[in-house]
C-alpha cells in the first residue's frame, strides 16, 4: 500500500538529546499543570458546593466558560494577549519575555476547570454523615474538609485523577501554538528542519503511544487492585 | 497607554476587501459547523461499528477494535492531525497522494481535518457504545438466543436497538468536544472560527473585542447543542430506564 516514499530516519539519533529535553518540558508542563489543576479545582469545587450562593455562582460560571471554549484558543490568546495586558499594567519593559509563563498559566486555569468537576463529584460522593459527624466532634468546617472528607474524597477519585493527567499530558502538545519547544515542538523543529517531517510526526506518534498506552494500562490495573481492596 | 474600545470594528471592510470582520467571523464559523457536523458523521458511523465489534465473542475480531480504540485514544489529536495532513499523503500510492495535493489549500486542510477529527472521536464514540451494550442485562441475550435468532439477529433485533437508545446521554459530551476539538485544525491553517479570530488580531489590532467574539460564538455553539441534544435525549430515552418515563 505504500507509495514510493523512502524512509530515511538517520536525523533522529542526533536529535535524541533535543527530543528527551522536549520530553522533560512537556513532563514539566503536565506536572506544573496538574498540581495547579487539583489545588486551585480542589478550591473551586468547594466553592461550587459552598452554601454561600454568590461564590457558588462566580465558581460554575469559571468551570462552565472553560469548559466551553477550545483549549486551543485559550493557549493562543494567553501567549497573545495577556504578556501585552501584564505590560501595561506592571509597567515592564516591552518585549519582557512572560509568554512561556504565561501560556503556562493559561494551561493551568483551563485544566483546573477540568479538575474541578472531577473532584467535585468525588466530594459529592463522600455521605454527608462524615462531615456532620466532624462538626459533632467539634471540628470547623476547613478542619472537617482537610481531615475527614478530602482524604476519602480524593481516595475515590485517584483513578480519575490519573487517567485525566494522561489526557493533560497529550494536551500538553497543543503548546505548540505558542512556540513553547514541548516534545512535539522539538519532533516538528528537527523534521521541518531536516526535511523530514514524515518519519518526526510518525515517531512522535508512537513515543506518545508507548507512554499513554503504558500509562492507562497502569491505572487500569491500578484500579482493579483499588476494587479489591 | 488605555486601550481603546472599538466595536465597531466588526463593521469596517476587510484588509483585503473581501467583505466586513464580522463577514470572516461569520465564514470561520461556517466552517467549524460544517467541519464538525461532518466529521461527527464519520465518528457515529465508525464509532457504532467499532463499539458493536469490541462485545463480540471473536477474539480476532474484538481484538481489531480494541487495538483501533487504543490506537486513536493514546496519540495528542495534534500529532493525529499532522499525520494526516503531513504525512499520509506522502506514504499513499502517488496517483492518490498527488490527487490530494492536486487539491485547491482549503479543501486539502478540510478533508484532512474532517477525517483526523471524524477518526479520533469515533474511538470515543466506540467507546460508549460498548459501554451501552454491556450495560444490558445478560438476560436480554441469551432471550434472543433462546428464541432461536442467531447472534447477528439477536444484536440487530434485541441488543442494538436498547443499546443505541441508553447510549444517547454519554454522546452528548462527545458532541460537544468535537466542535472545541475542530480548534486545533487551526494549526494546519484552516480558518476556522479560532483561527479567523487570530486574523482579526493581526488585522485590526483590537485583540480583545475579538476575544470576546470568539469566546460567545463557542458558548453559544455549546448552549444550542446542549439544547438540541435535551431535546433528543427525551425523545429516545427508555420507560423504566433512569431518566426515563
Amino acid at each position: 500500500m505504500f507509495g514510493s516514499y523512502e524512509f530515511d530516519w538517520s536525523s533522529i539519533p542526533g536529535a535524541m538529546g533535543f527530543l528527551g529535553q522536549g520530553l522533560l518540558v512537556s513532563l514539566e508542563i503536565t506536572g506544573l499543570a496538574l498540581v495547579a489543576g487539583i489545588v486551585w479545582g480542589t478550591l473551586l469545587a468547594m466553592a461550587r458546593l459552598s452554601s454561600i450562593k454568590p461564590l457558588a455562582w462566580a465558581a460554575a460560571g469559571y468551570v462552565n466558560l472553560f469548559r466551553a471554549v477550545p483549549l486551543v484558543m485559550v493557549l493562543l490568546w494567553f501567549f497573545l494577549i495577556v504578556p501585552k495586558l501584564l505590560e501595561n499594567f506592571l509597567g515592564l519593559p516591552s518585549g519582557s519575555d512572560v509568554r512561556l509563563a504565561s501560556a503556562m498559566i493559561g494551561f493551568a486555569l483551563f485544566e483546573s476547570a477540568y479538575y474541578a468537576e472531577i473532584i467535585r463529584a468525588g466530594i459529592q460522593s463522600v455521605p454527608k454523615g462524615q462531615l456532620a459527624a466532624a462538626h459533632a466532634l467539634g471540628m470547623s468546617y476547613p478542619q472537617a474538609m482537610l481531615h475527614v472528607v478530602l482524604p476519602q474524597a480524593f481516595r475515590n477519585m485517584v483513578p480519575l485523577l490519573l487517567t485525566q493527567a494522561i489526557i493533560l499530558f497529550q494536551d500538553t502538545s497543543l503548546v505548540y501554538v505558542s512556540a513553547l519547544a514541548d516534545f512535539f515542538g522539538a519532533a516538528y523543529k528537527v523534521g521541518d528542519r531536516d526535511g523530514r517531517l514524515v518519519e518526526l510526526v510518525l515517531f512522535a506518534g508512537a513515543i506518545y503511544f508507548v507512554l499513554c498506552f503504558a500509562a492507562s494500562q497502569g491505572v487500569r490495573y491500578f484500579q482493579k487492585r483499588l476494587q479489591t481492596a | 497607554m488605555e486601550y481603546q474600545w472599538n466595536w465597531g470594528v466588526f463593521l469596517l471592510p476587510s484588509a483585503v476587501n473581501d467583505g466586513t470582520y464580522l463577514d470572516w467571523m461569520f465564514a470561520g464559523l461556517k466552517t467549524t459547523l460544517v467541519l464538525s457536523l461532518s466529521a461527527w458523521l464519520i465518528a457515529l458511523l465508525f464509532g457504532a461499528v467499532v463499539g458493536v465489534l469490541r462485545t463480540v465473542p471473536h477474539r480476532g475480531l474484538s481484538g481489531v477494535a480494541t487495538a483501533y480504540v487504543e490506537m486513536f485514544r493514546n496519540i495528542p489529536l495534534l500529532v493525529q492531525l499532522f499525520f494526516w495532513y503531513f504525512v499520509l499523503p506522502e506514504l499513499l500510492p502517488a496517483g492518490i497522494g498527488n490527487a490530494f495535493k492536486a487539491m485547491n489549500p482549503f479543501a486539502q486542510q478540510f478533508v484532512a481535518a474532517m477525517v483526523c477529527l471524524g477518526f479520533f472521536t469515533s474511538a470515543r464514540v466506540a467507546e460508549q457504545v460498548r459501554s451501552g451494550i454491556n450495560a444490558l442485562p445478560r438476560g436480554q441475550k441469551n432471550a434472543g438466543l433462546a428464541l432461536g435468532l442467531t447472534l447477528p439477529q439477536t444484536y440487530r433485533h434485541v441488543m442494538l436497538p436498547m443499546a443505541f437508545r441508553l447510549v444517547v446521554p454519554p454522546l452528548t459530551s462527545e458532541f460537544l468536544n468535537i466542535f472545541k476539538n475542530s480548534a486545533v485544525c487551526s494549526t494546519i491553517g484552516l480558518l476556522e472560527l479560532a483561527a479567523q479570530g487570530r486574523q482579526l488580531v493581526d488585522y485590526t489590532a483590537q485583540p480583545y473585542e475579538s476575544f470576546v467574539a470568539v469566546t460567545v460564538a463557542y458558548v453559544l455553539i455549546n448552549v444550542v447543542v446542549m439544547l438540541l441534544m435535551r431535546k433528543v435525549e427525551v425523545v429516545v430515552r427508555v420507560p423504566g430506564y433512569l431518566g426515563g418515563k
